[in-house]
């Protein structure tokens, strides 16, 4: 057995790397040597020859060792399951969780095992995984100096080593890119994959045109409640959840708008440049403080804020109020939309402001005659992507909006929004079959689709000002 | 004229034009009745986007004061004096050194108590007792175990000083407001007296609170850290920053270099931009489903936080890097070119050397974003309760802006105050690396 | 024959920070004829021309020192409203610049936010009498509510002077107004100018020196921040007096 120190993934990596500066080494020296024995200029510099090989040593064993490494878990919780069903022929899916996360803790010394069988299994797990980790040891080592051998015997003078490194840059180079590619692919494909598995037991109408929201309890009375494995599942319009998203991101571009709007104004059209110097790097503060910030402060300085008005004024608000929360987001909002809005209104070409003052308008009217019906497709754009960053914006709304899904439309009550039931539904106990926790990538999708729509207008919108002056 | 001209002469005018008929003087008399209070908009508008400036100011301002003043307080712990006579016998060895067995199975906190409530001998009845011993922290036994198995000869000591409870703490710092009826405050009158017998004996202190800088998380707020949150932190940003430099780096040299015209570009380029705008909390999910879902990665370990917001800050980075690079001028790429270096060559060896501070400087605002980012890590399950700090990227562990997080949600009122500690932290942190970004970027502006 | 002057010049200088863009100039325009101001780029002519009103406000590193009379008043009197002095001396730019708004919102633009009009039917009247002595009544009668960032360049700046001419300035300074078009709207906009120094007094910036010719009655000829020579138009060509003003008439510098 390997010890662990080595088999780790970080450890073994260096080890590989040390591998592959040696193998750089020879493969320099060897270039020399034979060009010298066969009296013949080598086509690249000589230190291609060294990266060549080295190349060849590092990067195929360094992908194996990931992909081993990335693999062997699921593969090892495959067969602990397979094991673990074997043994306990009739567990339910909760159990079964329950079991292999014992295993887990088992294997690894946290617990001692409640009995017999499961010390087995667990025995049979912790070989599978010292397997595991000789055989990723043995088998990475193996590739690299495989990956020597062949780049080694492969190096002669008339071998063009620069052309094919280059060469395998490039393609590195485009699979960097592409991971971008990859991403947006792996966010659609856990959305939708998660999102049909819900949808193949909920029906989609009830989702989305529902008006009870309370997947945590059981709800009898509703028409969109159902019943699995015997256990009454909670209801699932997202109705109440939604309003309440669009009512929080009024209230915040209530606030961010004209703020921002008027700030942007002054600051393209009125303003020194000395002012703007440090008007825009103290918005931009406004714009670098961390959204859990902001939560905190509409939490327990605003919501209890307008609590106490509340009261003095007779009236019964909670802390957690689509208000506070809102008003809190805006004021987040506001440098985005001031520097994008400033940005339009910059971008108005001289010649359209020369022809409004050259008429006799003054600033004011050719403000707001000229400039800002010019900007307006652009202003516009700023709006939309405001929009969909407030829709999209967590945090604030965890802290301070509160869960209760209601349809209203007053911002002294508490509502709840799409992200804070994502992060209701999928915080504390995650497994992946239950209804719950399955309705939040439902949740997750329509908001991925929203704010995707949302900017895509907001870009093509702006992008058709851009041919108007 | 040697071309055509399709002019048609200037149509006769047959309609009256009401200015054109008026003399001059009327003319200049009509537009200056009514000047006076276009000025006076203008003068309206120019208020407003004060007014709006004004106010935006105002609230950073409010907001910062707020956490200042909620804060500061934070950095003092209150302390109290007690008599303690530690039974020797209980816990040393035969050899006279401290045996940590016996140590472990003794009664630190009774001991503590006990002779805490020796200073109070009129007390009697078991919920006076409660409410004396409510005055000690809950942790005092432990620390003072800590503190003696570190330095045995403090065992000689008679007196020693622990830490007070949070409400306690939280009295003398004057965040509970004795004018209060007794029923909606935490410390009761009783209590109260026996505090300022204390003050008056001069058995309290305030002291630097370094348990804040040293520990880790823990239920008592007196004892808790930020320690571990910022460990936490520290690594999910480095993994972000081995993730997602490189990736940029050579997404951006591809796309300004080498990438053909096309419609593959252009589908990277639109990912690109749309992947910046995702709202984060679907990157959570994301890591969620296919790190933690998919390939069984450990669940709030800062190496799967650090995965998740590299792909988030990925756009980020790759748009700054395109920009330092295409900022390069040509000249070089193409004196590079023109001695016989392949595109790679001037890429790598000309152009990328020239482009770093400006690639450093998008890579530290990446950075910067993905410190104060909360939700996807909430997501990963790094919000959890943890007392240790980590010591490897796959340690369950918490982030800085998770664990403000966890305290604003928490009851106590010494919570509050930690948070606001927290949150001056981490905008100590952010400021920072905000300004070596702005001093990076003024320091090799445009050298050539 | 020598018409009443309209503006004259006392001294005048202009300064860009530092550096001095005007050299102590003083001329008399004459009132209904076209003067232009002609000399190779960078001598001064458009800053002159913007002195007259006042759009150098604009430019905040911009200093304007001497007087500028008309009539009895000094349009330099920083205590002068200029948007007052706009409405007395109309311009049109070098680029078309129509408002991203309808033909018509264009050229009712100026007599509504100086309060001239006061009912729907004034405004149409306005408009229609505009774009006909502009000469594009007749392209766009039809279409006067399409969106003017539709027409043709040559089109567009004819519509810069209907919306220029629709408050009846007195003054009219267009700035290199062909620069932009193409031979045959230049040709309109010529033919154009011809027709409108009736009722205008007219300075027109330009760099073609057969333009000049074609359309003005006066030219002065500006290098390098100077005035350097200022006659009747067929004077200057035929016989320059300065052999600057030679040198350039001739294709030498320029």
């Amino acid at each position: 057995m390997v010890p662990a120190t080595i088999t780790n993934v970080f450890s073994l990596t260096v080890v590989l790397f040390l591998t592959a500066v040696i193998v750089f080494f020879i493969g320099k020296s060897y270039i020399v040597s034979l060009s010298q024995s066969q009296g013949m200029r080598p086509h690249s510099l000589r230190h291609y020859y060294g990266i060549y090989a080295a190349a060849w040593t590092f990067i195929p064993a360094i992908i194996v060792l990931l992909m081993w490494t990335a693999l062997t878990q699921p593969v090892i919780a495959r067969l602990s399951q397979s094991l673990l069903l074997d043994a306990y022929p009739d567990m339910n899916s909760a159990m079964l969780q329950l079991r292999l996360a014992q295993l887990q803790n088992i294997s690894t010394g946290l617990i001692v095992a409640p009995d017999d069988t499961m010390r087995l299994i667990a025995d049979a797990h912790a070989e599978l995984r010292t397997y595991a980790n000789d055989l990723k040891f043995v088998i990475s080592l193996l590739v690299a100096f495989a990956g020597a051998g062949f780049a080694i015997r492969q190096i002669k003078p008339e071998q063009k080593a620069r052309i094919k490194w280059e060469g395998f840059l490039r393609r590195l180079f485009f699979v960097a890119a592409a991971v971008a590619i990859l991403t947006t692919i792996g966010i659609v494909s856990s959305l939708l994959f998660e999102s049909i598995r819900f949808f193949s037991q909920y029906s989609m109408i009830d989702f989305f045109f529902g008006t009870h929201w309370s997947p945590l309890k059981a709800f009898s009375s509703s028409g969109g409640q159902s019943e699995i494995d015997g256990v009454v599942q909670g209801s699932f319009g997202m109705l109440p959840v939604m309003a309440g998203t669009l009512l929080v991101a009024f209230i915040a571009m209530l606030v961010a708008v004209p703020i921002g709007l008027f700030a942007a104004i002054y600051m393209a059209e009125f303003a020194s440049e000395r002012t703007r110097n440090i008007v825009k790097p103290t918005l931009e503060v406004l714009a670098g403080v961390p959204t859990v910030v902001y939560g905190f402060f509409a939490a327990l300085t605003v919501g209890p804020f307008i609590r106490d008005l509340g009261f003095f004024a007779g009236m019964d608000i909670s802390a957690q109020s689509a208000l506070a929360a809102g008003g809190v987001m805006g004021i987040m909002i506001i440098p985005f939309i001031s520097s994008l809005s400033d940005d339009v209104i910059t971008a108005v070409p001289r010649s359209l402001r020369d022809g409004a003052l050259g008429i006799g308008s003054t600033r004011g009217e050719m403000i707001t005659k000229v400039v800002l019906p010019a900007a307006f497709p652009g202003l516009t754009g700023a709006f939309l992507l405001g929009i969909s960053r407030a829709i999209g914006e967590t945090m604030i709304v965890v802290m301070a909006a509160g869960v209760s899904a209601q349809l209203t439309a007053n911002p002294l009550d508490s509502v709840t929004t799409v992200t804070v039931q994502i992060v209701m539904l999928l915080t504390g106990d995650t497994e992946f079959d239950s209804l719950k926790t399955l309705s939040a990538f439902a949740l997750g999708i329509t908001l991925f689709v929203v704010t995707l729509m949302l900017n895509v207008v907001a870009l093509s919108v702006s992008r058709r000002a851009g041919g108007r002056y | 004229m040697s071309w055509p001209c399709p002019y048609l002469g200037v149509q006769e005018a047959v309609i009256s034009n009401p200015i054109k008929d008026m003399s001059a003087d009327e003319r200049l008399h009509l537009i200056s009745v009514s000047l006076n209070k276009r000025h006076r908009k203008e003068k309206q508008l120019k208020l407003a986007g004060l007014a709006a400036i004004t106010l935006a100011i105002g609230f950073l301002v409010v907001l910062m004061t707020n956490i200042f003043s909620n804060g500061y307080t934070a950095l003092l712990q209150s302390e109290v004096r007690i008599d303690i006579n530690v039974p020797k016998a209980e816990i040393l060895g035969a050899d006279g050194a401290i045996d940590i067995q016996k140590s472990q199975a003794f009664n630190w906190n009774g001991l503590v108590k006990k002779s805490f409530r020796a200073g109070f001998p009129d007390v009697k009845g078991m919920s006076d007792r409660r409410m004396l011993n409510d005055l000690v922290s809950e942790n005092a036994g432990y620390e003072l175990r800590q503190a003696i198995e570190k330095d045995p000869s403090l065992i000689d000591q008679s007196s020693f000083w622990v830490k007070t409870s949070d409400d306690v703490d939280m009295l003398l710092k004057g965040r509970i407001k004795t004018t209060l009826p007794e029923k909606l405050r935490r410390i009761k009158d009783s209590q109260l007296v026996w505090i300022n017998q204390l003050e008056q004996k001069n058995d309290l202190r305030k002291v630097f609170n370094t348990a804040f800088f040293t520990n880790a998380d823990s239920r008592e707020p007196e004892s808790a850290g930020i320690l571990g949150a910022i460990v936490g932190s520290a690594m999910v940003l480095m993994i972000t920053i081995i993730i997602a430099l490189p990736l940029a780096v050579m997404a951006a040299i591809y796309l300004e270099y080498f990438a053909p015209p096309g419609r593959l570009t252009d589908f990277i380029e639109v990912n690109i931009n749309n992947l910046a705008s995702v709202p984060s909390i679907v990157f959570g999910l994301l890591g969620l489903a296919i790190f933690l879902g998919f390939f069984n990665m450990p669940r709030s370990a800062p190496l799967v936080g650090g995965m998740v917001l590299a792909l988030m800050t990925l756009p980020t980075i790759i748009i700054a890097t395109r920009a330092s690079i295409r900022a390069v001028p040509t000249s070089i790429r193409d004196a590079a070119l023109g001695v016989g270096a392949s595109r790679m060559q001037a890429a790598l060896d000309h152009v990328l050397p020239l482009a770093a501070p400006g690639i450093l400087t998008g890579t530290i605002i990446g950075i910067a974003q993905a410190l104060g980012e909360t939700a996807p890590l909430i997501m990963i399950g790094m919000v959890a309760f943890i007392v240790d700090v980590p010591t490897s990227v796959t340690d369950p562990a918490t982030a800085l802006p998770v664990q403000i997080f966890i305290w604003s949600d928490s009851a106590e009122r010494a919570f509050y105050e930690r948070s606001s500690l927290a949150i001056m932290v981490l905008l100590i942190f952010l400021i920072s690396m905000n300004l070596l970004a702005v001093f990076l970027r003024k320091r090799f502006e445009k050298r050539w | 024959m020598t018409n009443p002057t309209k503006l004259s010049t006392h001294d005048l200088n202009v300064f860009y920070d530092e550096k001095q863009a005007i050299n102590n100039i003083s001329m008399a325009i004459e009132s209904n004829k076209v003067t232009s101001f002609i000399g190779p780029s960078g001598c001064g002519k458009s800053t002159f021309l913007r002195c007259f009103n006042r759009m150098n406000d604009v430019i905040p590193a911009c200093r304007v020192e001497g007087q500028i009379m008309m009539g009895d008043q000094n349009i330099n009197d920083q205590k002068l409203d200029p948007v007052l002095l706009r409405a007395r001396v109309g311009m049109v730019f070098q680029k078309p610049n129509p408002f991203p708004k309808s033909i018509f919102e264009n050229v009712a633009y100026g007599p509504r936010i100086h309060g001239l009009v006061s009912s729907k039917s004034e405004t149409a009247d306005v408009v229609e009498d505009s774009l006909k002595r502009s000469g594009l009544w007749n392209e766009v009668y039809d279409r006067l509510h399409d969106p003017a960032t539709g027409l043709s360049g040559g089109q567009q700046q004819r519509l810069c002077i209907a919306r220029a001419i629709a408050v009846s300035p007195e003054v009219l300074l267009m700035d290199e107004p062909c620069s932009a078009l193409d031979p045959i709207a230049t040709t309109i906009i010529e033919n154009l100018i011809n027709e409108l120094q009736e009722r205008y007094t007219i300075i027109i910036v330009t760099h073609s020196m057969q333009q000049a010719a074609r359309v003005s009655q006066n030219t002065a000829y500006f290098h390098l921040g100077h005035l350097i020579e200022y006659g009747a138009t067929k004077d200057i060509f035929t016989n320059p007096a300065d052999p600057q003003t030679e040198a350039y008439i001739s294709g030498k510098i320029g």
